[in-house]
This record gives C-alpha cells, sequence and structure tokens, in this order.
C-alpha cells in the first residue's frame, strides 16, 4: 500500500518520469497500431521492431555511448530499411507476405544479437550496460533526457495523426476511393509508415523490441470488441494502452523485474476478458444470442407442427401428445420437451388429455409461421424458377427471421396466393373457431 | 574437438527447422511458426524449473502441447471471436512470450536460463555438458544425442507421411475429399515445430530458431519448384551457412546463432538477385 502510494502520487521525479514516460509511449504506439489493424499490416510492425535491434547497436558503435537522439536515428533507418524489405520482397518476388515478415524479422534480429554479442565483448564499449534493455524494455530507466526527446516525438506522432485524421481514415478503408479523390496516396502511406516506425521506435524503450508488436495490435484489437465508431476506437485503444503501461510499470517498480513483460501481459489480460465479454462482440454475448435463437426456432416449429397436423384433421381443437408431434416432424427429443414446457408456460399451449392444444394465442403464431413457410415456397418457384420439391429446406430455414414488414410486402407482391406449389391452403385469416378455413 | 561439436549441433538445429520450414512457407503459415517458437518459452521455463535441465523429455513433451495448444489459441481467436487472423497471432505469441520473460525474472535468478539464453541461446556450452554413463564412459555431449534423436524423429516423420503432408499443403480441399484430415495434419505440422523450436532451445534460443526454419526454406523456393528439391536445397542452405556462421563468428568474436543467422540471410540475399529463374535480376530482364 505504501508502495502503491508513493507510486501513484508521483512523488519523485524519477516516477513521474516513468509514469508520464510511458503514457505518452502507449499513446502513440496504440494510436498508430489502430491504422496497422485496420490495414491488416499489424504483423509488419513486428517485423519492424525486431529490426530496430541492428539499428540501435550500430548507432551505439558509431557514437560510443548511449545518447538517445542517435539510438532513435539508427534505430529508425534499420526499422524502415526492414519495412522496405518486406515489401520488397513481397511484390518483386513470388515469396509471400508471412514469409517475407518472418524472414526479415528473424534476420534482422539475428544481425542485431551478433552486433550486441560483439560490443559485449569488446573492451572499448564500456558504456553498454544498459543496451540490452531495449530487448525486453525498461520504462523505470527512463531520464529526464529521454522523456524530453521521447514525449516530444511522441506529441508530433499522434498531432499529426490529428491533422491529417480524414485522409489516413480512408486510407485505412478505402485506397482507391482516396485516390480517385485526387489525395496523393503515396505520400499518405510513406508517412503512414514513417509514424509507424517511429512509434515501434519509441514504444521499444517501454517494452522492448520483442512484445512491441503487443503494443501495436493488442490494444487496437481489444478496443474494436468494445465499439463500432472509429473515433471511439481510437480513443479506447488510447486509453486501455495507457492503462496497461502504467499498470505495467508500476508492477515492475514493485518486484524487481523487466517492465515491457508486465505491459504486454496487463494488456492480454484486458482483451482476453473483452473477446469473452464485450457487448454485442464478444463470445459470450454472441453465444447467449445464438442460444436465443436457437430456441427461438424449436419453439416455432413445435407451433407449425401442431398447426399441421391439426389443419390435417380439419380442426384446431385436438391435443396432440409428444409423440404424434415427433411423428410429423423429427426433431431432438429433449429439444422438443424443453419446446413445449416453456410453450405451456408461456400461454400458447394448454395440456389436456395427456397431450398439448392451442391457445388462441399459440393458434395465431403457429398459423403465422405456417403461412410464411408457404408464402416462401410460393416466392421461390415464382420468381427464382425453383423447382416445387426443392423449396421446403430453404423456407424451413427464413420463417424464422421474415419480420412483419418482410411479410407484408411478401404477401402484396405475391398477390395472397391460395395455395402453396404443393397446394396446400395458405392460410390467412385467424380463425378463433375451431374449424380449419378453406377459402 | 570443441569446434566439431559446436558445428555438428548447429547442423543438427538447422536440418529439422529447414525442412520444417519449407512446409510452413508453402501453407503461408510461417507466423504461425514465429508465434510457436516465442509461445513455447513459458513452457520451457517452468520445466526447466522443475527438472534443472534443457535436455529432459518432460521439457519436449509440455512444449509439444504448448505448441499445439498455441495453435489451437491462435484459431480460437480467430474463428470463436472474430479478431482478425494477423491480430490474433500477434496478441497470442506475445501474451505466452511475456509469461516466459516475466517467468525468468522472478524464478530463475542464479540459474543458466536467462534473457540471453532466450535471445540467442549457447550454443558454445554445448561441448561441456558431456553425458558419462554409470560405467564412466565418455560418451560426448548430451545435446548432441538428444538433437539426434529429435533429428530422427523428425526426418522419420516426414518421410512415411510426406504423401498427406504434401496432399493437406497444396490441395486441402482435395485432401478432404480423400479422407485426408487437413486440421489434423495441421496440428501435427504445428506440434513438430514446437518439438524442434523446444529442442534448439539451448543452442539458438527462441527467436533466432525463426530464421533456421525460415530463411533456408525461402531461398529455396527461389530455386525450384519442386517439394522435393525445396526440402534438400533448404537443408543444404541451412548447413552450409551454420559451418560457414560458425567460423565467421570465431574471425570476429561474436555470438555463433546469431552469425549463422547473418549468414543465411546473406545468402538469402545473393539467391534474392541471382537466382536463375525466380531472382529479380533475370525477372528485370
Amino acid at each position: 500500500m505504501e508502495h502503491f502510494i508513493d507510486f501513484f502520487s508521483l512523488s519523485t521525479p524519477l516516477i513521474r518520469n516513468v509514469v508520464l514516460g510511458s503514457i505518452l509511449l502507449s499513446l502513440s504506439s496504440s494510436l498508430v497500431g489502430c491504422f496497422a489493424f485496420l490495414r491488416k499490416r499489424a504483423l509488419v510492425g513486428d517485423a519492424i521492431s525486431h529490426a530496430v535491434l541492428p539499428g540501435i547497436c550500430l548507432a551505439f558503435m558509431f557514437k560510443g555511448e548511449k545518447d538517445p537522439v542517435t539510438l532513435l536515428i539508427g534505430a529508425f533507418i534499420t526499422g524502415w530499411v526492414s519495412l522496405l524489405a518486406v515489401d520488397f520482397i513481397k511484390s518483386r518476388t513470388r515469396i509471400k507476405e508471412d514469409t517475407a515478415i518472418g524472414l526479415v524479422l528473424s534476420v534482422f534480429f539475428g544481425v542485431g544479437t551478433l552486433l550486441l554479442s560483439v560490443i559485449q565483448h569488446h573492451p572499448g564499449y564500456y558504456d553498454q550496460a544498459g543496451l540490452n534493455h531495449f530487448i525486453f524494455g525498461n520504462a523505470i530507466s527512463i531520464s529526464k533526457t529521454d522523456l524530453q526527446v521521447f514525449g516530444s516525438v511522441a506529441i508530433a506522432i499522434i498531432a499529426v495523426i490529428f491533422i491529417f485524421y480524414k485522409e489516413f481514415v480512408l486510407l485505412a478503408f478505402d485506397e482507391v476511393f482516396l485516390s480517385s479523390m485526387g489525395f496523393p496516396v503515396k505520400t499518405l502511406r510513406l508517412i503512414m509508415s514513417i509514424l509507424t516506425v517511429m512509434a515501434v521506435v519509441l514504444g521499444i524503450q517501454a517494452v522492448g523490441v520483442v512484445l512491441m508488436a503487443a503494443m501495436l495490435i493488442t490494444p487496437a484489437a481489444t478496443a474494436r470488441f468494445w465499439t463500432y465508431n472509429l473515433k471511439h476506437m481510437l480513443v479506447s485503444a488510447m486509453l486501455i494502452g495507457a492503462f496497461a503501461s502504467i499498470m505495467g510499470a508500476f508492477i515492475s517498480y514493485l518486484t524487481p523485474s523487466p517492465t515491457g513483460p508486465w505491459i504486454v501481459m496487463v494488456l492480454s489480460l484486458v482483451a482476453t476478458a473483452s473477446f469473452f465479454l464485450a457487448p454485442k462482440k464478444g463470445i459470450i454475448s454472441r453465444g447467449l444470442r445464438h442460444w436465443r435463437f436457437k430456441r427461438k426456432i424449436v419453439e416455432e416449429n413445435i407451433l407449425k407442427t401442431l398447426y399441421q397436423i391439426n389443419e390435417q384433421n380439419n380442426t384446431l381443437n385436438f391435443s396432440f401428445t409428444k409423440e404424434e408431434i415427433l411423428g410429423r416432424r423429427k426433431m431432438n427429443a429433449l429439444d422438443l420437451e424443453e419446446g413445449l414446457n416453456r410453450l405451456t408456460s408461456q400461454g400458447y399451449l394448454i395440456i389436456e388429455n395427456d397431450g398439448f392444444k392451442f391457445t388462441n394465442q399459440g393458434k395465431r403464431k403457429g398459423q403465422r409461421i405456417l403461412k410464411l413457410h408457404r408464402l416462401w415456397e410460393v416466392y421461390l418457384t415464382k420468381y427464382m424458377n425453383i423447382a416445387p420439391d426443392h423449396v421446403h429446406d430453404d423456407a424451413d430455414s427464413i420463417e424464422h427471421i421474415i419480420t412483419p414488414e418482410l411479410e407484408k410486402k411478401l404477401e402484396e407482391e405475391l398477390n395472397y396466393p391460395r395455395t402453396d406449389p404443393h397446394l396446400s391452403t395458405i392460410p390467412y385469416k385467424f380463425n378463433s373457431s375451431n374449424q380449419v378455413t378453406n377459402e | 574437438m570443441n569446434d566439431f561439436w559446436i558445428i555438428l549441433t548447429a547442423i543438427l538445429v538447422a536440418i529439422p527447422c529447414s525442412i520444417l520450414g519449407c512446409f510452413l512457407v508453402l501453407r503461408k503459415m510461417v507466423m504461425v511458426g514465429d508465434a510457436i517458437s516465442h509461445a513455447v518459452l513459458p513452457g520451457i521455463v517452468i520445466a526447466y524449473l522443475v527438472t534443472k535441465s534443457f535436455d529432459s523429455f518432460y521439457m519436449v513433451a509440455g512444449a509439444a502441447i504448448i505448441g499445439i495448444l498455441t495453435t489451437f489459441l491462435i484459431e480460437f481467436f480467430h474463428r470463436k471471436a472474430q479478431v482478425q487472423q494477423d491480430a490474433s497471432i500477434g496478441i497470442t505469441f506475445t501474451w505466452m512470450f511475456s509469461l516466459g520473460v516475466i517467468l525468468i525474472s522472478v524464478w530463475t535468478r542464479g540459474t543458466d536460463l536467462d534473457q540471453d539464453c532466450v535471445l540467442h541461446g549457447e550454443i558454445i556450452n554445448v561441448p561441456f555438458n558431456l553425458w558419462i554413463t554409470t560405467a564412466g564412459n565418455n560418451m560426448g555431449p548430451i545435446n548432441i544425442w538428444f538433437l539426434g534423436i529429435i533429428n530422427t524423429l523428425i526426418i522419420g516423420f516426414i518421410v512415411i507421411f510426406y504423401r498427406q503432408l504434401y496432399i493437406t499443403t497444396f490441395d486441402a480441399s482435395f485432401a478432404t475429399a480423400l479422407g485426408i484430415s487437413a486440421s489434423l495434419w495441421n496440428y501435427l505440422l504445428m506440434g513438430s515445430v514446437s518439438f524442434v523450436t523446444v529442442s534448439s532451445f539451448e543452442s539458438v534460443g527462441a527467436i533466432l530458431v525463426i530464421a533456421f526454419i525460415v530463411a533456408p526454406a525461402a531461398t529455396a523456393q527461389l530455386l525450384t519448384d519442386n517439394l522435393q528439391r525445396m526440402i534438400f536445397i533448404a537443408i543444404g542452405v541451412g548447413v552450409f551457412s551454420a559451418i560457414i556462421g560458425y567460423y565467421l563468428a570465431y574471425q570476429i568474436n561474436a555470438d555463433v546463432a546469431s552469425s549463422i543467422t547473418a549468414v543465411m540471410g546473406i545468402v538469402f540475399m545473393l539467391t534474392l538477385f541471382f537466382a536463375p529463374q525466380y531472382g529479380i535480376l533475370q525477372r528485370s530482364k
């Protein structure tokens, strides 16, 4: 608790640097990541982040010390080269994108670790101690100069995206339209990729090169689950990224472990929770919808079948047992049992003589489903020229999703046909007496 | 003699990686392979904490399970949660990898397993970890035996089931029509990838192994249209790079696995430009 207060009251300059730094870094990478995600180029970010390592090592060898500006420039150059390499290999040879990405990221990374081992074995580079922070990230080591440099770059990235917002949205969703409007697509693509490389170069300070992909992809993919609105998605991705960064920095402040893995751990947990719990798009919510719909289909099929058996007997007043319903239409016995119970308790059916009998309400509903079924069969034979013996299955599934508006249109379009293609009467009029009408 | 053991280790890592790489490249599943190679890390750490050794078969068995689990998780996020494929790969492997690094930083202080090992392995330590029988005979480095068994298993797997792998790679729907389950062979292949990743962990680490998998295969893809020839060329590139890479590392006093990776990159680049049929110079003529 004491640590908690220490950390979140931002009492010391060290903690202030860390918190401010991680927030800025994660804001820029989450924002850029959303666009990479929408353009389906998320894994290219992974290649760039691995490719940053040799640049950092070369810059260090060139300068002989860890000057943040030099390291940034070095990182930017090799990150940029890797992006060009992926596009070059992909567009100029038979090699596919995934192979190009895997190849570039692993070879660049290998060159990076090669240089790193050379630096470590070389007595001349005495200042190399913190270089491997770039591999797993260490937000705790962000100094005041780092903060000034990284912070201003991060703000610049966010500002550029704000200025070109409209163009970037079109770039993500409809490049062709963008170019037909006369915008310079190539230049915009170039600006976007420069921003991506910049964001990666900054982000590795917090999470390191190996896990940087998560800073780009995970907040965007998570935010996508909570909203269909792009602006909301960008803002939520930034909030998720910032939250995870602060939590990650806090945990690594408590335990002597690198920041990067903890940030990614928090991000991944938030993401997985969202995949399950998010309203509308979440797995649970979609599963629930699916389950409810399946129950509705079972209920409607029971009512329809009951109506059909009654119809054969020219009355709507008989009660029928489970076995008789099953004899007319095959369904899962358990589904039928539960469906009948639900329909009885909802007042569509009543139990009489060990069988099930329609109430007026049930009669009306069964009649409607059967009407829709037969109308659709007429529609298919008349307009789609499908043979009458092929229309049943299609009608069986569509009858459950036709809305009242569509129902009305269908009736008018077909001009209230008397019978379906199998010459069964289509029941229009609700009949509270128990005779089946044949008009 | 140590030189010989190190080069032999590198070759024994390169061979199964190159073979599996050919299938991954052709199936456009390189990034799933990349994800698996990162994701086995927590499995390795846990097995290491339990057994204190890299060469245990618990580790391999555990890792094969984790590899299949990763494949499943990627599919699950993609199919059930409807996350787009590239994002589901990215989320899964970073999550697993972060778990591994956290486990290392919290529980493995003062052991052989450190962050350097994750990055590029410690192939130079291989010759010093010897298998001494109870009778006192020196049987050579234990890792060589271990890799030898893995090689036998992978090569056996590919030779015996070549037909199934071939058909599911090039025409999954035709395979299904023949009664060969595409998803079963997919999982078996991914299981083998995690198998190989884990067995290579001590010598080349969890990240560079993907270069061993993809670079020789991509090079071979530029040189032939025939799968069998592609596999042999990939093995050749892998073995060649392992030998040259070792001498390069020796010359510039650098890490061996990294330098093999760099040589693989150079070989690929030369092929990219000068390949007889699919090279860029040939194409632009």
